[in-house]
């Protein structure tokens, strides 16, 4: 009785703090621009049900992809015995889904799950061995140091530990099972008796030869286990809005609102068409007054110098992000030791909107605390160092655009700064004076014909 | 294609140098080479000469919106006045800026990649070549990201290739995960960010290992990038870099 009042009460401020925390990142998330990407659903469900359900991006590399999808795999179905464990410890319950499935399905149901848990178990043993063990470089990048590294290290130690109570809980409690009623009754267990399978589960009977056959001491293993891993549950829930690990719930609406359009066009600003359509219209009065609606409209900046002249898809996409760093491991400039490193640029922006979300709520909804992404987190050099040729958005699992990002911090440094480098303002001068970006003359455009 | 529309003729397709095509002297050669083809195949082409201008790509990847939507709306303006329906480019760079950018902007063209249009000549058999002088070579594609990633054209070229009855070889990144030669998004234009190498070289890195004989070019920025990459190794004597409308000209003794 007791055990279910604190049961409940767990899952009760679990689900509080949870949802609190689920709204400030929704709130970061809308720091940015409005955009209206509810367009194509058809294409926008198939996207997402192929690469953030179907993991296609995933296994573009074997070894990490097959390993992520035990993990993934078993995350989602062992719900399914997460959720008799939430039966038990709300009602008092032992085994609930027994009683329905009877000895045989019962016997199955859980070695399909105990098939799941031994696989992730490997998975993040592997994982943590590649990781720490295996320096492999796109783990070790400037942007993988403090608390990224730990990050990722806890939720692989968080996620073995759990595997390894579902494990011995089950032991446990087969062992307890496969003693004699009577036994149990001593014990003053009445409500294990009454469970009967016909052999151990498929992957912890082989831990039940290390236990003991007093019952009293079995059934404390099998509470402390099962107490273990309900409350690490709960606090792993707690824990992964604060950590890259979010990713397992982002990455379903961000596949979803994935750039649908070719990989190789960028929008055209809206901002800008205004003027380019009104400066070479013959027929505007360039002394005219503006609009009235145009006095009331706030003007929108040319391009990005912060997380709030970013779209929210970008937003989105760095809450998403976990790390992974295939987008650097694949980005040219990094592998040739440029500064510019795609999941830094992502890393920075959650970051940014982390930090302005935070103060904002603090000191008002329009409060500026004097930062901004470009400058405070994201230097020009990293810029200027992009290729724009979307390796980094190809090889990004959950279709992540850290391009977009880029070219919005470089519009803003030219179109509002004109900081671009000398080099690039002089390819400007000529395509304007000359309309390539050479300085060549136009009259000479077909001389190839006669050469 | 003002001389063309004077006689109120209207070609198959307007093909579209760009200015690496038309100012650039290695790049001069794949345009003629690309010329040479359309005539052998009969295409009744045209080209804007003098009125064509820079699709405003590399002032779009630098961030200069302003300078691009001025050279797009200029450029539109002369194609809608000749009613260009059809525009072929053997840079991938004006190909996807025409193709995807333009657009939004009043540009509506079906716009083909050379490589692209080649193959369909080859396929309609308006061009046949013998790929006899190309026997025994070994002969990679190095992918633009402008004509692969960023608009998803990877079979084409290579189609294209396999009439040259020469060893086709894929480097170990190609297609999708194909490396950058460093000239994209302004690159080109500019001095590369401080680092270990540059890209070309990385990437030159990959032809060598491919034992290739033959870089097939898809693009004239890669076209510059991996030439220097190879005389970066000075292997200009055992490796060419070579646009594939040079090769298939080159084959059919054009």
């Amino acid at each position: 009785m007791i055990s279910s009042i604190i049961f409940s009460v767990l899952i009760l401020a679990t689900a509080a703090i949870f949802i609190v925390r689920i709204r400030q990142i929704k709130a970061n998330i809308h720091l940015g621009r409005d955009i209206d990407l509810s367009d194509r659903p058809a294409e926008r469900w198939k996207t997402m049900a192929r690469v953030a359900l179907g993991q296609s991006k995933m296994v573009a590399r074997p070894f990490a992809g097959i390993m992520h999808i035990f993990i993934y795999v078993g995350f989602i179905l062992i719900n399914l015995e997460v959720l008799e464990i939430l039966i038990d410890g709300a009602f008092g319950s032992h085994r609930i889904f027994y009683q329905f499935l009877g000895s045989d399905t019962y016997h199955t149901f859980i070695g399909f799950f105990e098939l799941l848990a031994f696989l992730v178990l490997f998975a993040c043993v592997a994982f943590l061995v590649r990781r720490n063990i295996g320096r492999l470089k796109r783990f070790s990048g400037t942007e993988m140091t403090t608390w990224p590294k730990s990050d990722a290290n806890i939720i692989l130690i968080v996620e073995s530990l759990l595997m390894i109570a579902v494990l011995t809980m089950n032991a446990a409690d087969s062992v307890l099972f496969a003693l004699p009623d009577a036994v149990v009754m001593t014990a003053g267990l009445s409500h294990y008796t009454g469970i009967e399978f016909e052999s151990w589960f498929w992957f912890s009977g082989y831990l039940t030869g290390m236990l003991p056959n007093d019952p009293t001491t079995l059934f404390y293993i099998e509470r402390a286990c099962w107490w273990f891993h309900i409350v690490g549950i709960f606090g792993f829930l707690i824990y992964i809005p604060y950590s890259k690990h979010f990713h397992i719930f982002l990455a379903f609406p961000n596949t979803y609102y994935s750039k649908l359009d070719p990989a190789g066009e960028l929008t055209n600003l809206e901002s800008v068409k205004k003027e380019v359509e009104l400066m070479m219209d013959p027929n505007q009065d360039p002394f005219a007054a503006p609009a009235a609606d145009a006095a009331t409209a706030e003007p929108q900046r040319f391009g990005a110098k912060d997380v709030t002249d970013l779209s929210w898809k970008n937003l989105m996409d760095a809450y998403s992000c976990t790390e992974c760093g295939r987008c650097t491991s694949e980005c040219p400039a990094s592998q040739t030791g440029k500064l510019l490193s795609p999941r830094k640029i992502m890393m920075d922006t959650r970051d940014r909107a982390e930090e302005l979300g935070a103060h904002r709520r603090k000191n008002g909804a329009e409060a500026d605390d004097g930062k901004s992404l470009l400058g405070d987190y994201i230097t020009k050099e990293e810029l200027w160092a992009c290729t724009t040729c979307n390796a980094c958005t190809d090889a990004c699992p959950v279709n992540i655009n850290p391009l977009n990002i880029i070219v919005d911090l470089r519009r803003f440094l030219v179109m509002e700064e004109s900081a671009a480098p000398n080099e690039l303002n002089t390819m400007f001068t000529n395509i304007e004076n000359n309309g390539a970006p050479w300085q060549f003359a136009m009259a000479d455009r077909a001389n190839w014909r006669d050469e | 294609m003002a001389e063309m529309a004077a006689a109120g003729e209207s070609p198959e397709v307007l093909f579209w140098v760009g200015c690496m095509g038309s100012f650039d002297d290695r790049a001069k050669k794949i345009t003629k080479a690309f010329a040479k083809l359309l005539n052998r195949a009969n295409v009744k082409f045209a080209v804007l000469g003098t009125e064509e201008s820079c699709s405003g790509d590399p002032a779009k990847r630098a961030g200069n919106e302003f300078l691009f939507q001025m050279q797009a709306f200029a450029n539109i303006q002369v194609l809608n006045a000749y009613e260009v329906k059809r525009i072929v480019t053997a840079c991938p760079h004006c190909f996807n800026t025409l193709k995807n950018e333009y657009p939004e902007l009043g540009g509506n063209y079906e716009v083909i990649h050379h490589t692209q249009f080649i193959n369909t000549l080859f396929k309609e058999g308006r061009l046949n070549v013998e790929g006899g002088s190309f026997k025994g070579k070994r002969i990679t594609f190095h992918d633009p990201c402008y004509l692969g990633r960023a608009n998803d054209v990877y079979e084409a070229p290579r189609e294209v290739l396999q009439k040259l009855d020469a060893e086709l070889v894929e480097m170990k990144r190609c297609k999708q995960r194909g490396l950058c030669c460093g000239a994209g998004g302004a690159q080109m234009f500019k001095e590369a960010e401080k680092g270990d190498k540059e890209v070309n070289v990385e990437r030159t890195e990959d032809v060598i290992a491919s034992k290739a004989d033959i870089v097939a070019a898809g693009c004239p920025f890669c076209n510059t990038m991996m030439t220097d990459g190879v005389k970066h190794f000075n292997k200009e004597d055992e490796i060419s870099v070579k646009d594939i409308a040079e090769l298939i000209a080159e084959a059919g003794d054009l």
